[in-house]
């Protein structure tokens, strides 16, 4: 006799676990705001708890989760695009470094994110699957359903638009 | 590191050419305390990235178990209670004793006994009839009211 296979609580959990962290940055990368990430992110693990029966049959869990995560994400943009979205900015320590350059880093660092958050959203999660998760292109093409070329192009323009960005933010002498 | 190396990994870097391990690298650089002056602009950028990397999600996510957890205890419950008919049903089957059946009797007996005795109780407070019947008589003078007429008639 072949009886159905419940998923516990607990196996559930230690499957969502290693990337629950991916899917929340990747939310709110997009949704800038940290409580709406949270919203996202809860919805997103409850999609994939719903539908646990079905979860053995996805071949990769996680890129399956990154995919769902960026559709609700954009989908949620869509629906609210005149409305303007509270800026959240992340918190972070380093300890190795004096409180004055502590300072000045910190202030650098935001600039970072706010201009990220000026790109378009392709380049954007592109980024933030490469230079922040550092997954393989292979795995960001299968995400974000692009060929690998694409991605590489919008990176190159992603990254050359930071440094051009922050460069003329801070007037940073290059050469 | 060289850093003829780090500018040459840059610029693959910025034609998104680089690997995984030599992004790595050029993280790993520019978290040093000081880097090459004209390179100043990258160490912030990459700062971020791994500052970014740690951010974590800290809410609990309810889930909620129904349906194949319902069923399951439903199940449980039918079975308990099927075990609970079977074992407290059989005595019930078997064939009364000769001393219970003379005690059901008795019961059955002190019961209709009760039940007589009470039903003569209530004929009792029945009696606010008569009284009724007493009314009747008090509007026998409506005879009288005939005699008058009789005696128009005549």
């Amino acid at each position: 006799m072949t009886q159905p296979q419940i998923m516990t609580q607990t196996e559930f959990l230690h499957i969502v676990m290693p990337f629950k962290d991916k899917v929340f940055r990747l939310a709110k990368r997009l949704l800038v705001s940290r409580e709406e990430a949270e919203d996202a992110t809860q919805e997103v693990l409850l999609k994939l708890w719903n539908n646990k029966t079905k979860m053995s049959e996805y071949k990769n869990v996680e890129a399956f989760s990154m995919t769902m995560t960026k559709n609700f994400c954009l989908d949620k943009l869509k629906s609210k695009q005149a409305q303007n979205l509270k800026i959240v900015h992340s918190n972070y320590q380093d300890h190795n470094v004096s409180v004055q350059k502590q300072v000045e880093l910190n202030d650098s660092l935001d600039w970072v994110g706010r201009i990220i958050e000026d790109l378009p959203e392709q380049q954007k999660m592109v980024i933030q699957l490469r230079d922040i998760e550092q997954y393989d292109y292979d795995e960001i093409a299968k995400m974000l359903d692009m060929n690998p070329t694409a991605i590489r192009v919008a990176l190159s323009r992603a990254r050359k638009t930071i440094r051009e960005k922050l460069t003329n933010t801070h007037s940073y002498g290059i050469k | 590191m060289v850093l003829n190396n780090i500018e040459k990994l840059l610029e693959k870097y910025e034609n998104g050419e680089t690997t995984l391990q030599e992004e790595q690298q050029l993280k790993s650089y520019f978290s040093q305390e000081t880097v090459a002056p004209h390179l100043e602009v990258y160490k912030p950028i990459f700062a971020y990235f791994l500052v970014n990397e740690k951010e974590q999600f800290t809410k609990d996510v309810p889930l909620k178990t129904k349906r194949t957890f319902n069923y399951t205890w439903i199940s449980v419950a039918a079975v308990a209670v099927l075990f609970f008919g079977f074992y407290f049903g059989s005595p019930f089957s078997q064939e009364p004793s000769k001393e219970e059946q003379q005690m059901a009797f008795n019961q059955f007996k002190e019961a209709m006994q009760m039940v007589s005795s009470n039903l003569n109780k209530g004929t009792s407070s029945i009696g606010y009839l008569e009284s009724i019947g007493k009314g009747t008589e008090s509007v026998n003078y409506l005879d009288e009211l005939n005699n008058p007429i009789q005696r128009i008639f005549k």
